[in-house]
């Protein structure tokens, strides 16, 4: 095999950086690639289904009722605040304050996932009663389980920054990672919060 | 044996004229696809050639240059590949568009081809038989019949498509080309038959089990055939007249057979299996299955499960002498 | 040994560690343990792509006996050799063998394997989603032949239309069965993507610009993200069809607002990139044998890139030519008609510069060259088929019919075969450290491909002639019987070849001629490690500054010093200038993408019969995925700890 021939040293490199230098922020980033055209899939699904439709939603169904959804959205984007301030944390190492934050964030998640039962309880439609539910019980599920999931990676990284790992740079580096993954889950609910219970409103 | 060898190109364009083909050319949109498949391979053929003439030349130039890093005297050439490329791109690209374009004129013509039909048909698929409906504004002139098509040379026919199950294919490739039967929607195809003849036309979309075995036989013929078959098409079924027939009369409307089939003048009235009213003036049983004989038809109405696996016609068990007549009765609904 | 002063004080790659003593401590370091255990924990990219390529010819192997089973059936009319149901199952079978358990994976295999040595880098990256994408792989192949052994295979087709494959008109379990096998493949295949993007964009070698990448790199680029962007739909439909069937779902079902089509328009979103997803792949390995047997680098190497870049793009905008016979409106059709065509350009300008090299080099037509030259003449057919199946008035005739099948299989064989043969002599000296036979892989090209000729030609005309797809048997006097016949010889003749390729492999693995890092003196960086490589592929890692490493450096090869020996540890560069930027540590071998992989299984299994196992099943998954990301040895820290 050929010899070496030196021309520069890796040695002082750091192991570990945030956002676009660690590998694990590409990895989430095609996650986020992945579930988007999933859920951008399931929305044309409903618009092509909607489309077969004279009334929609077809009688005798009424739309969903709004206060569990309308909560659940208003306390969404209000958990961007604390998630943003988790993520600056994060990025600049603040331990104490970070732990604090997390544990807000997983309370809230709790919170989210009470409200998204309650969702599901007030579509006025079951997933079998026609296309129309099972598009909406689809939407609406696809989205729950971005909550769920996103809620154990929340509870899970709280135990860690309280524990002995927390110390170490890489953990903030999945803490931020993990803000990222909020504010994803909070974007792709946007359109579809519009889609679920304002647009068979506005077409009736 | 001169003769023989002499033959032999006649036998083998003989040979592309069946009763299912694309070669046959005997439908307006038939002859539409072989004008364009004509253009198509023309083009695509001379492209591939000159593909191919250059695979060659490189294979067996002498005149290239290494850049390996080892020495070499050899010239490169890649300037003038550069250019080559670009024309390439171009000429490929105006192929293209130029293909593009005459499938867009064939497509248009397809349409203007049987452009206001005089003779309107709707026919729903089943697995795996195919319901045939003569339409008309009179009630008493709308005929139904399973699994054949008459229909009178020359004349533009529009053919309403529904299914009732899964999704089918309606397909008949000497006259036009197919279009699928959807669950939940209403397509349709239009043709414009140019000989008289016999054709055969084919599902062609996976239907399930029997999708092999369900076919629909088309005959083409004068106007005046065509008027006169449509006549005794519309008439009830004769009433028997030998006391096997009669015998075989009695079974057929009054047991499993009169359940899903339907026989006008008769008490048998089903509406989910093949109409049987002139069943022994059609050219095969079973959707193609068999051809009408009367040998094929005792196999059929015997076990019509094991000449057609998994139809929905199920073994009845029938007696030697329920069959013969049941045969028999059948033989006289021309 | 010095005192440790500072945590940046530990032993290093360099002038002072280098060769047989660095060779031994990272062998160490990036070895795994021996016996059962260590094997189903590696996550070595090398032993994960070649269980990826055994398991895919296992899946070729069982899928091409059910092609000559349909050619044994289809040989004469009226055959009785096989009953309609078993037919059904098997020409199912077949063709989901052949796309979902075989096409795809053996493609990942190979950039699985190749890429990280390609990149001059030690690891894939997220080696342990690597090691869990083969064993959710496996287990979906293996649900699907245990389920058609037991008679229980999906019988509605490879696409699976609905109605015919929802509940009412397919009850039981075979469909679930299909469906779920989707799941399981596809979960794999978007693990496999997402690990080649990040090794692609993060690992490439110091000064690898995206500019002096290999082709085959860029292939798999655009074809993992073509895959990120394709197999959601994919899973979407199959989780409703699944739905549909298991809990009253009424997605597909006409007479509740539902609708045949929106499964059709779902699977071919996936359908149409899947087949370049298929041919990319090929494409760069055409790309790079070009370039080492014509002792040239590739000609047009921005046009091959913008080729292959316009190719991925263009494959998303053709999906409705599946559904030309639908009765959708016209004047869309004409639309993916124009789109379909275009999809020709890019695919021309490839064929155009890997024969440029050829002509302007100094070729070897040893066997891998031989497949590429089989490959244009094979592949470039095929394209015409598909230029002329591209126009709605061609194809409302040849649709469904036999055509198809033959311009089908001389894009997939053609296109992605026979490049694949070509790859697999390429590189099986790197594989195993033997050459195979030249000799006999000569022979095994000519039968190949003179046999697939004979076998697929017929169909064309078969197509012409009237012959409709999918059926069980046919009658006599149409005048299918010579064609058939024709490729039914054809096919078992093309097993032969493909068994002689098998055996040429199995044979060379322990007689063939050794070889060492480099036997065919190609340029890149993958031949510059010994064949096959040490688990950490490169003793240091390799700087970069042209597309042909090693015919630029034959003197020396440039490398980086300073890497950690004791810890797994490899280098991330920057996206588009790959100068140097973090030192990232590697996963150690690990059981728990098994433990993960086998929670999933059974996740997916149990919810064939029951929704509520979506529930229940999620928390093993759940605590699996806890235990694999937990973080170890919580005393060694790796740099300064944080206040």
């Amino acid at each position: 095999m050929l010899p070496p021939r030196f021309t520069g040293d890796l040695a002082r490199l750091p192991t570990h950086a945030f956002t676009h230098r660690a590998l694990t922020w590409w990895g989430v980033m095609a996650f986020f690639l992945i579930e988007g055209t999933a859920f951008v899939m399931a929305i044309a699904a409903y618009f092509f289904l909607m489309n077969q439709e004279q009334v929609w939603p077809p009688p005798p169904h009424d739309p969903p009722d709004l206060l569990a959804g309308t909560l659940f959205t208003i306390l969404l984007l209000v958990s961007e605040v604390p998630n943003s301030m988790a993520k600056h944390a994060a990025e600049k190492g603040q331990l104490r304050k970070l732990r604090r934050l997390m544990a807000l964030m997983t309370g809230i998640g709790l919170a989210l996932i009470v409200l998204r039962g309650f969702e599901f309880a007030s579509l006025n439609v079951l997933w079998y009663d026609n296309a129309y539910g099972s598009i909406v019980w689809a939407l609406l599920l696809l989205h729950a389980t971005h909550i769920a999931t996103d809620w154990v990676d929340t509870t899970v990284l709280t135990c860690l920054m309280h524990g002995e790992h927390g110390v170490e740079g890489r953990r903030f580096v999945d803490v931020s990672e993990n803000c990222l993954y909020w504010r994803f889950v909070w974007l792709s609910w946007l359109p579809m919060y519009l889609l679920i219970y304002w647009l068979p409103r506005w077409v009736a | 044996m001169m003769r023989r060898a002499s033959l032999l190109p006649f036998a083998l364009l003989a040979a592309c004229d069946t009763v299912q083909s694309t070669t046959g050319n005997d439908g307006s949109q038939s002859e539409l696809f072989t004008g364009l498949f004509w253009i198509f391979l023309a083009v695509t053929g001379i492209v591939y050639l000159v593909v191919i003439a250059f695979l060659l030349a490189a294979m067996f130039r002498r005149g290239g240059r290494r850049q390996d890093g080892l020495p070499d005297e050899g010239e490169s050439r890649d300037g003038g590949l550069r250019k080559a490329l670009a024309g390439w791109v171009g000429v490929t690209a105006l192929i293209l568009a130029g293909l593009t374009v005459a499938s867009w004129i064939a497509d248009r013509r397809l349409a203007q081809a049987a452009a206001s039909p005089a003779l309107d048909i709707e026919i729903v698929a089943n697995q795996w038989w195919w319901e045939v409906r003569y339409l008309d504004h009179e009630p008493g002139r709308i005929i139904r019949t399973a699994n054949e098509l008459h229909l009178p040379v020359g004349v533009p026919v529009r053919i309403t498509l529904r299914s009732n199950d899964v999704i089918h294919s309606f397909w008949v490739p000497n006259l036009a080309g197919k279009q699928d039967l959807v669950p939940g929607r209403v397509t349709d195809l239009t043709l414009r038959p140019l000989r008289e003849g016999v054709y055969r036309g084919q599902c062609a979309e996976f239907c399930g089990l029997q999708h092999a075995h369900m076919a629909l036989d088309v005959t083409v013929e004068s106007a005046a055939a065509f008027a006169a078959w449509r006549q005794r098409q519309s008439r009830p079924a004769p009433p028997p007249t030998t006391p096997l027939a009669r015998a075989g009369h009695d079974y057929v409307t009054s047991r499993e057979c009169a359940a899903c089939h339907n026989i006008a003048g008769t008490p048998a009235s089903g509406q989910v299996a093949p109409d049987l009213t002139h069943f022994a003036s059609r050219r095969s049983i079973g959707a193609g299955t068999f051809p009408m004989s009367r040998g094929h038809l005792y196999a059929w109405i015997a076990d019509p499960q094991s000449a057609k696996p998994g139809n929905n016609m199920p073994y009845v068990g029938l007696e030697p002498d329920e069959l013969h007549a049941i045969v028999a009765y059948l033989e006289t609904l021309r | 040994m010095k005192p440790k002063k500072s945590p940046y004080d530990h032993d290093r790659d360099g002038h002072d560690l280098t060769g047989e003593a660095l060779h031994a401590r990272l062998a160490r370091t990036w070895g795994r343990e021996p016996g059962l255990l260590g094997w189903l924990s590696t996550v070595d990219h090398k032993e994960i792509g070649r269980r990826y390529l055994v398991t895919a010819f296992i899946f070729l192997t069982l899928g091409g006996i059910l092609g000559l089973v349909i050619r044994a059936q289809l040989a004469t009319p009226e055959s009785g050799l096989i009953d309609p149901d078993r037919y059904n199952q098997i020409f199912t079978m077949h063709g989901t063998t052949m796309m979902f358990l075989f096409a795809v994976p053996v493609m990942d295999a190979m950039a699985v394997y190749l890429i990280p040595l390609m990149l001059g880098t030690r690891n894939i990256a997220f080696p342990r989603l690597n090691a869990f994408s083969y064993y959710v792989y496996l287990a979906g192949g293996t649900l699907l032949w245990v389920a058609f052994a037991l008679d229980v295979g999906p019988d509605a087709g490879w696409f699976s239309y609905v109605p015919l494959a929802g509940p009412e008109f397919s009850p039981g379990k075979r469909v679930d069965v299909w469906a779920q096998m989707v799941t399981f493949t596809e979960v794999a295949a978007l693990a496999v993507a997402v690990e080649i993007t990040a090794t692609i964009l993060k690992q490439r070698a110091p000064g690898m610009t995206l500019a002096r990448m290999p082709l085959f790199a860029w292939a798999m680029l655009v074809v993992s993200l073509m895959v990120i962007m394709s197999m959601p739909s994919v899973t979407l439909a199959s989780g409703m069809l699944i739905s549909d069937r298991l809990v009253g779902t009424q997605f597909f079902n006409s007479f509740e607002n539902g609708d045949s089509l929106l499964w059709q328009h779902l699977f071919w979103f996936f359908g149409h990139p899947e087949v370049y997803i298929i041919f990319l792949p090929a494409a760069g390995f055409v790309s790079e044998i070009v370039q080492t047997f014509s002792r040239r680098p590739a000609f047009g190497y921005i046009a091959l890139v913008l080729a292959l870049v316009a190719t991925g793009l263009l494959a998303f905008g053709l999906w409705v030519h599946h559904m030309f016979t639908t009765g959708l409106p016209r004047l869309g059709y004409a639309f993916y008609t124009a789109a379909s065509m275009s999809v020709a350009i890019p695919t021309g300008i490839q064929i155009f510069c890997w024969i440029a090299t050829i002509w302007d080099g100094r070729p070897k037509f040893d066997t891998p060259l031989l497949y590429v030259v089989g490959f244009v003449v094979t592949f470039v057919i095929g394209g015409m088929t598909g230029v002329m199946l591209a126009s709605v008035p061609l194809d409302l005739q040849l649709h469904d019919t036999y055509f198809v099948v033959a311009h089908f299989h001389y894009v997939l064989i053609g296109g992605a075969v026979f490049p694949l043969l070509g790859a697999i002599t390429y590189w099986f000296p790197k594989f195993t450290g033997r050459m195979m036979s030249e000799a006999a892989g000569r022979w095994t090209f000519w039968i190949v491909f003179l046999a697939f000729q004979l076998a697929f030609a017929p169909m064309h005309w078969s197509g012409i002639m009237g012959m409709p797809r999918r059926v069980y048997t046919y009658p006599e006097g149409l005048g299918w019987e010579l064609t058939n016949l024709l490729s039914t010889v054809g096919a078992f003749l093309f097993a032969a070849g493909l068994l002689s390729f098998v055996a040429n492999a199995l044979v060379s693995m322990r007689r063939g001629k050794v070889a060492g890092p480099n036997p065919w003196d190609a340029p890149g960086l993958e031949w510059a490690t010994s064949s096959p490589p040490p688990p950490y592929n490169f003793p240091h890692i390799p700087v970069v500054a042209g597309r042909t490493s090693l015919w630029d450096n034959r003197g020396h090869l440039p490398a980086m010093q300073g890497l950690r020996v004791d810890d797994r540890e490899l280098v991330l560069t920057s996206v588009i200038d790959a100068v140097p930027d973090v030192r990232e540590p590697s996963p150690v071998p690990t059981i728990w993408p098994l433990v993960a992989a086998l929670a999933l299984t059974t996740l997916f299994i149990s919810s064939m019969f029951t929704p509520w196992a979506v529930v229940i099943g999620s928390v093993p998954v759940a605590a699996a995925l806890i235990g694999w990301f937990w973080p170890k040895d919580a005393k060694v820290h790796p740099e300064p700890v944080i206040d």
